[in-house]
């Protein structure tokens, strides 16, 4: 077998004094999965390419599930995903180095990530990563010695209406401070169950994360809200107002609501209070 | 008289226990997918043609004219895929969607796959929200179990499996090309089109690729009408849609209106901005789409009118930053954000990102040359109209509108960093402690 392509993770500039990770690349690995691991890890793989008509589809939900168990995307992980989708060890490595999500070096069980994308930056997502980068005193992909934490800038995490937002093993954190983000990273690092504001109703630790990323449901779907308060403000203010769609009469939306509109159009014109045609919106200005 | 919302796909996000079948269903949810089980495909094809509905994911093509473009049946698979990689900065509509309520996406899928004759679909979703995944899952599964998705659906003899894909990050994937090749286990690169999805999409077959919010919204057409959707909206810009209003605003939030809403009508709805500051600047639809001043309070948030305007309607996500924001920060971090997330496969896009951060950053630390601005845009040119896909026109976007409307902050970055002329402290949304402002 040939020696996997070395890929190095990217130069990280940092000025702490964290303990560094080596510079992890996908690398052989001298120790190989246990026959158990490996049994375990043939049947998720098995379970996961019958998803799709074609295998080589299964190759991202698996490398999520090599993460599940080796806590980052790991040399034989590598080669056991090549030899079961029949790729390359190049081929795999080349899609594992393309995307954020797969770690190159050991990471910790709570990947804490600040969003600093100008929006969240912007309302203090900056001040936040700050405040964590020297509490910890890790920076950007580094892991905290204990092992605990990894700390990430992220990019845009679709929850802009909470900026700042702070994800936790991709569990969101609205409205956050550096202080509440400082408080957060130290229960998680205590191992104290910590509840998002809009998720499980704990934050769950990164492998276990990593196998539900791998298509594989926990039981905690059912946990946490529906929607956050910013979700509900147009629709708060819409109850206040009784503002609604046409047709809308209150009730579920069904065949009579159809019915509704229709009658309402034979009688000449859209419901009152609703705008029903460009021209109409035009007048409103 | 003012316009008002509408709430149609965000009408049930406050229901307890909203996101489970029962909920659904107890609101009427999945009739609309026994009416299509009993109607021709081609009347459903129509049904959506006539409503208007334009792609919920930035772009605004016709929806039922996508569908419309498949080649006739050959006997082979065809497939939907669901863009549910939501990942343009300052977008977050179709995240809450699919946590509070999967199922009106999952019936959507459903009816869609029914209308175009696709008997597996995927919804390809990022992989940062966990539980939103967790949601999904759920909410298929819970389908299957009721007979609602699987074989021979509700005796029509309609059979349809659908697979939920968590990707691993990576903005491109929400290009539908790239996120093809992505679903298919590569790195997340676009296709050269054509041949375009409608005929080489998924595995080389026919395959339309939709906006979760496009998708979603095909319950309430069915249910109630091309007449009843297109009766809201403006003449060219039909419908609903789901406004994301974040920033400096008293009340950020998701507000569902008609589209040709504006923003001074949305801020009035979201408390003004926030108490004692002013607007300055503003995305209509993202960071791709052209940046917007108080000048343009009153465009309309339709396609064309915001086209006319000078950007793009895009996503509705309105980012909205005051008087303490400093333009050439704001603008640089959007361009890491681009280089960051430029796939590598053209040189435009790739080069220009770099050589566009380098300069921004030149900028911000007040660093800046006289020739900086002339070469940003000299770089712009060269990317806009001439990179692989649309991440490299988006790239220009922040950049150009940035030096139209604020050349004087590009002009100060020459001298002066954006943290002295704009202290960071004064944007944030808690009171920063003197430790804490001092550390920036």
């Amino acid at each position: 077998m040939t020696e996997i392509n070395e890929v190095h993770a990217e130069d990280r500039a940092h000025a702490s004094n964290a303990i560094l990770h080596p510079q992890a690349p996908l690398h052989a690995t001298a120790e190989p999965y246990t026959a158990e691991q490996l049994e375990q890890l043939n049947a998720d793989i098995d379970e996961i390419i019958a998803r799709y008509p074609q295998k080589r589809s299964a190759l991202l939900p698996m490398l999520h599930l090599i993460q599940s168990v080796d806590g980052y995307v790991t040399g034989r992980g590598v080669r056991l995903c090549a030899e079961r989708l029949e790729l390359t060890d190049a081929e795999v490595s080349g899609v594992a180095t393309f995307y954020t999500q797969y770690k190159r070096h050991p990471n910790g069980d709570y990947t804490i990530g600040v969003c600093t994308n100008t929006l969240c930056a912007v309302m203090g997502g900056d001040l936040i990563f700050d405040a964590l980068s020297e509490h910890l005193g890790i920076g950007h992909d580094e892991t905290t010695e204990d092992g605990k934490i990894t700390l990430e800038r992220v990019e845009c995490n679709a929850a802009c209406d909470y900026a700042p937002v702070v994800m936790a093993n991709w569990e969101f954190f609205d409205k956050q401070t550096p202080e509440s983000a400082v408080a957060m990273a130290d229960d998680l690092r205590a191992d104290k169950d910590v509840a998002p504001t809009r998720g499980a109703a704990k934050v769950c630790k990164f492998k276990h994360i990593e196998r539900v990323l791998a298509g594989f449901p926990d039981d905690h779907a059912n946990e946490g809200v529906g929607a956050g308060e910013q979700s509900l403000e147009g629709l708060r203010l819409a109850h206040q107002n009784d503002w609604r769609a046409p047709g809308d009469e209150g009730g579920p939306l069904s065949e009579d609501a159809h019915q509704n509109v229709a009658t309402t159009e034979e009688t000449g014109g859209p419901l009152p209070g609703h705008p029903h045609s460009s021209a109409e919106a035009e007048e409103d200005r | 008289m003012a316009t008002t919302l509408t709430p149609v796909l965000t009408k049930h996000w406050d229901d307890p226990r909203s996101w489970t079948l029962e909920t659904y269903q107890r609101e009427g949810g999945y009739r609309a997918l026994d009416k299509a089980l009993n109607t021709d495909p081609a009347a459903l094809i129509d049904e959506v043609k006539n409503s208007g509905l334009r792609g919920r994911g930035g772009a605004g093509f016709p929806t039922g004219m996508k569908w419309s473009f498949l080649p006739k049946p050959d006997g082979g698979p065809r497939y939907l895929v669901v863009n549910a990689d939501e990942s343009e900065p300052g977008t977050c509509k179709d995240i809450p969607l699919m946590m509070a309520t999967p199922h009106t996406l999952v019936e959507g899928v459903a009816i869609t796959s029914y209308a175009i004759g696709c008997h597996h679909a995927f919804i390809y979703l990022r992989g940062e929200v966990v539980h939103v995944y967790r949601r999904l899952m759920n909410a298929v599964q819970e389908a299957y179990d009721a007979g609602l998705l699987g074989k021979d659906i509700h005796g029509s003899g309609f059979d349809l499996d659908v697979t939920v894909h968590a990707g691993a990050g990576a903005y491109e994937c929400g290009e539908e090309t790239a996120l093809l090749d992505s679903l298919e286990g590569r790195r997340g690169q676009p296709r050269l089109k054509p041949p375009f999805p409608a005929v080489e999409g998924l595995y080389a077959r026919p395959t339309v690729v939709n906006n979760v919010e496009s998708i979603a919204s095909v319950p309430s057409i069915i249910t109630n009408g091309a007449d009843w959707f297109a009766g809201m909206g403006t003449e060219k810009s039909k419908g609903y849609g789901i406004f994301s209003l974040s920033g400096h605003v008293t009340r950020p939030g998701q507000y569902e209106a008609p589209l040709g809403i504006t923003l001074r009508e949305l801020l009035d709805m979201a408390g003004g901005i926030r108490e004692g500051h002013e607007l300055k600047f503003w995305t209509p639809g993202g960071s791709s789409t052209p940046i917007f001043t108080a000048e343009h309070l009153d465009v309309p948030l339709d396609f064309d009118s915001v086209a006319a305007a000078g950007s793009m309607l895009g996503t509705r996500a309105l980012q909205i930053f005051d008087e303490t924001t400093s333009v050439v920060h704001a603008i640089a971090r959007w361009t890491d954000f681009y280089a960051h997330e430029s796939c590598g496969k053209c040189t435009p896009c790739r080069e220009g990102t770099y050589w566009m951060k380098q300069i921004m950053t030149r900028l911000e630390h007040g660093k800046g040359t006289q020739e900086d601005i002339e070469t940003l845009l000299d770089v712009c040119d060269n990317i806009l109209g001439r990179s692989f896909c649309a991440l490299g026109d988006a790239s220009t976007s922040p950049v150009t509108s940035g030096i139209q409307y604020f050349r004087e902050e590009f002009e100060l970055g020459t001298h002066t960093p954006w943290w002295e002329a704009f202290p960071p402290a004064n944007s944030a949304l808690f009171p920063v402690t003197q430790k804490e402002a001092a550390s920036v």
